[in-house]
């Protein structure tokens, strides 16, 4: 092994022959044939199916439990808050929740009682079976309530995290008598990830220890889970990824709690468990979006120059407080938009109430706060008479400037070449005067287009990243391979793929002399989770570090010429590697996170670097809007962003489209209906996503990066969700003369907006 | 609704991808557990249980249905193809490989339902515009792709395809 240490780069760059080219997806083949195993298509000698028992009611105090009759009890195995071996908590930022309800519920769909039997269809009758003796106890729902603690709910007020910002003089500014003043308030909903595979594990357990199977993002989320849980040394518990279909956030922290639950009926049973959501149960059980209501207040001067800012964050952290704090803070930091805002100040709430907690989707918290700035901004841009393009314009960071909480931008960033691509590309200027002549012609529709300007930190918030300390390891065998070995999971955003073209760059490879090990914790080191935009752009860049060393050990140890290109690499490798590993043993690469120079954040005082770089997006809706049925249709979309150097502008592309997509579905499609806080509507029947005629052409382009072309690459994972939802409301605000404030807007909701806009003219 | 446990067994015999198969089960088990279980053909998936998704999509006598909607007994005699089947059409093998070369495929699970949507449209024409492959495919849900690449994954096999020329 060699010591850790700054990453050696191989004395002559390689040209970056695979870095940049659009190289087919490594496990393409698998998933185009079918004969990639996802964790329902996995099962173990003597397997148990699982099943959860979950509280019907938001709030209760369990007075018992019973079993009905018809089922074979003395067949079943039944695991309770008694049955654990260790602590009843998750363990994640804090250890509120329990894994098992014990005593009170606090949020529906709560589990309370794991049931397993050889028969799935067994345990199911089990499942409906059981009787639960619940006394109802007062629950809310509603934000306003939980911060008044009409009912407490958790802590002494319902409060899980409070942030502040405070920039300036925000008072003074507001009483600039050259401003104008614009208040409004933005609500989002809840959104379900809807990643089509629905969530599972298998567990098993033996005197050695645990091993779980599942769909994850986050492998060594689940272990620490599992290791507090069960009490054991790290070495005796072991969580493998098995191919995921899809997570978007969802598989960031409930599979944790699905691990444990297979792996307490395995302890139990004595023999493996499975446990398999159907979608109706994944829906209602797991994590979604964070609803949020925002009240934002402007200042800002008739030429359109920004003078302050003043907003009230709050989002719905439901009934544990989980990732709330997280997801807060980016919600936070991302609230202002890159702009420069001389006075602001944010006050930011997560709160709790009766709700199932919500949890990690894509943007994290920034989605809320973007959508309802810019949303903000376009009726700002509509009162000064000004282009909404232009009021952000005259506002945007410029190298040197600092944001809200303080990071100056030191790249030499150019939001004006970002949003004139995408003007350019959405004929902006022509097509939003063309509209607004043909809407007032009359008819049954309206057209209209919609801008949103934002950007993105990637990597984890603040000094998220320096906690983590990510480590990559690589691996030389004698037959000239090189292996990879992360704990980042490929949930089809191309993890493999990428660690495969930057070890093949590093090393001086071709693509197939490179293996990706399988995320598992008894054979990778902890990368990190696979959250956050991270991947690429934090692992991708100790893996390329890592790589690298094994190429500089065997130069330095005479066995590879130094100048040596691809193919004489290629040809010599596997000797020179076994020729080292004869001398030394093995030959490694390790390498371990390092902040970029000059990074300080402040969590106290909530200012700083609060993310080693951001990627910055220029998004226009084209919608049409048929008045008779208030649908809306999106026709076209244009994504501009600059992300840095792109990698794998296939697979790049393909991550802004389905953010685009999962952000226009957000906007107007998915709408989460409550009842007394319970999912009423846990189906693809009536929990709407987009299908292919729902989507429009998006055309996605990223300009050339500010550092030029050898810049790094910086996370795009959830950028492009950030975008969608404002600039389709935009759209929609631009065809109809109305001002929606409130996602997800369904024909429903639009319609009562055309109708008070119709009375509102008379 | 009798449960497999309690209700009598039948057998049903049908063909699956060219092989001949009997199977002893309730009548109204799910085609796609029949498949998955029985058959151990695990290529065919469950997004919803419900014929929203698509992930479960098979040909039953050369119509694509959703798996999870047909009930054993309704599967007598006929002929069953699945995702494990299509690599064995050289016309099919353009889709697939349209679909890992344009990104049509990202984490894969819906990948196989997709595969075969796509391919009920390209057995009946290979001229299709966009928005005709679009209306084909609108019966298999995607979360990863906002369909850009499937829908060009598509168009560009059948290019290929009308200048291989010959039948499907």
């Amino acid at each position: 092994m060699q010591p850790a240490g700054p990453p050696a780069y191989p004395r002559r760059m390689h040209d970056g022959a695979w870095v940049g080219r659009s190289v087919s997806r490594r496990e393409g083949s698998d998933k185009v044939s079918g004969k990639l195993a996802y964790i329902d298509d996995l099962s173990r000698p003597g397997m148990l199916h699982g099943v959860t028992v979950r509280s019907p009611v938001a709030r209760a105090r369990i007075r018992g439990i019973s079993f009905g009759p018809g089922v074979p009890w003395d067949e079943i195995v039944v695991v309770g808050p008694k049955d654990l071996p260790g602590p009843n908590v998750v363990k994640l930022i804090d250890v509120d929740q329990p894994l098992l309800a014990d005593g009170e519920v606090r949020h529906c769909d709560e589990p309370i009682l794991l049931l397993a039997h050889a028969d799935r269809a067994v345990a199911e009758r089990a499942r409906a079976a059981v009787i639960l003796d619940l006394e109802p106890l007062p629950a809310v729902f509603d934000l306003d309530a939980a911060l008044r603690g009409d009912v407490i709910v958790w802590g002494s007020d319902n409060l899980f995290r409070e942030y502040r910002v405070h920039n300036g003089d925000v008072d003074a500014g507001m009483a600039d008598p050259d401003v104008v003043i614009l208040e409004g308030v933005y609500d989002t909903g809840a959104q379900e990830q809807m990643y089509i595979e629905p969530q599972g594990m298998i567990a098993e357990v033996d005197a050695h220890g645990v091993t779980v199977r599942g769909s994850l993002q986050c492998p060594y989320y689940v272990h620490s889970a599992l290791v507090a849980l069960f009490e054991l040394p790290a070495d005796r518990v072991r969580v493998i990824q098995a191919a995921t279909g899809g997570g978007f956030g969802g598989k960031e922290e409930y599979p944790s709690i699905i691990a444990a639950h297979a792996a307490v009926l395995a302890r139990k049973a004595g023999r493996p468990v499975k446990i398999i959501y159907d979608r109706v149960e994944d829906v209602m059980a797991t994590t979604k979006r964070h609803p949020s209501r925002t009240r934002v207040r402007t200042a800002v001067r008739k030429d359109g120059t920004m003078v302050a800012l003043d907003i009230d964050f709050v989002i719905d952290g439901g009934a544990y407080l989980t990732l709330s704090p997280v997801v807060l803070s980016r919600g936070t930091i991302h609230a202002a938009g890159p702009y420069r805002w001389p006075n602001v100040r944010i006050h930011a709430r997560a709160v709790a109430t009766s709700h199932p907690p919500h949890g990690a989707f894509r943007g994290f918290g920034a989605p809320q706060s973007v959508f309802a700035l810019e949303r903000h901004l376009d009726r700002v841009a509509s009162r000064l008479g000004l282009d909404p393009a232009e009021l952000r314009r005259r506002n945007f960071l410029r190298q040197g400037d600092r944001t809200a909480v303080g990071q100056v931008v030191h790249e030499p960033v150019d939001l004006d070449a970002v949003l004139d691509r995408a003007l350019e590309m959405s004929n902006w200027a022509e097509k939003r005067a063309r509209f607004e002549v043909e809407n007032r012609a009359g008819g049954p529709t309206r057209r209209g287009l919609g801008l949103a300007f934002f950007y993105h930190g990637a990597g984890f918030t603040g000094a998220g990243e320096v906690h983590l300390a990510s480590v990559a390891h690589t691996e030389a065998t004698a037959d000239g391979r090189v292996k990879v070995l992360t704990a980042s999971t490929e949930i089809g955003q191309g993890t493999n793929t990428i660690f495969t073209q930057i070890v093949a760059d590093a090393v001086g490879l071709p693509l197939d002399r490179v293996d990706i090990a399988e995320p598992d914790t008894a054979a990778v080191p902890d990368s990190g989770p696979t959250v956050a935009s991270r991947t690429t752009m934090v692992v991708g860049q100790l893996v390329r570090d890592a790589a690298a060393q094994l190429r500089t050990a065997l130069v330095d140890a005479g066995l590879l010429a130094a100048d040596a290109d691809r193919d004489q690499t290629a040809a010599a490798f596997g000797p020179a590697v076994a020729a080292y590993v004869e001398r030394h043993g093995s030959l490694r690469g390790q390498a371990t996170y390092r902040p970029p120079d000059g990074i300080h954040w402040d969590e106290k005082k909530f200012h700083g670097d609060a993310y080693a770089a951001y990627a910055w997006a220029a998004y226009v809706a084209e919608v049409t809007v048929d008045l008779r049925t208030a649908e809306v249709r999106v026709d076209d979309f244009v994504a501009v962003q600059e992300a840095g150097r792109i990698v794998n502008p296939t697979m790049a592309a393909g991550q802004i489209e389905g953010g685009v997509a999962q952000g226009i579905g957000w906007a107007i499609y998915e709408r989460i209906v409550w009842k007394d806080g319970r999912v009423r509507n846990p189906q693809m029947t009536n929990y709407i996503i987009p299908t292919a005629v729902d989507t429009p052409p998006i055309r996605v382009v990223f300009v050339p990066p500010f550092l030029g072309d050898a810049a790094p690459s910086k996370g795009i994972g959830e950028l492009p969700m950030d975008g969608p939802a404002p600039a389709v409301l935009a759209a929609v605000a631009h065809a109809t003369g109305t001002e929606p404030m409130a996602i997800p807007m369904l024909p429903e909701q639009l319609m009562i907006i055309l109708e008070e806009h119709r009375h509102g003219d008379r | 609704m009798a449960t497999a446990e309690t209700a009598p067994n039948s057998s049903v015999a049908f063909v699956v991808n060219g092989a001949a198969v009997t199977v002893q089960g309730h009548p109204m088990s799910r085609l796609l557990d029949v498949l998955r279980e029985d058959c151990k053909l695990f290529g065919t998936k469950e997004g919803c249980g419900e014929g929203e998704c698509g992930a479960c999509s098979v040909f039953v006598d050369g119509v694509l249905v959703n798996s999870c909607l047909v009930p054993l007994c309704q599967v007598q005699g006929s002929s069953i193809e699945t995702i494990e089947g299509l690599s064995a059409h050289p016309r099919l093998r353009v889709l697939q490989d349209a679909f890992v070369r344009d990104g049509g495929a990202q984490c894969g699970i819906c990948t196989p339902g997709m595969l075969m949507a796509a391919a009920a449209l390209i057995r009946v024409r290979d001229d299709a515009d966009e928005a005709e492959i679009r209306t084909a495919l609108a019966g298999n849900l995607c979360r990863c792709t906002g369909y850009v690449r499937i829908v060009d994954a598509v168009v560009n096999a059948c290019a290929e395809l009308r200048a291989l020329g010959g039948a499907t």
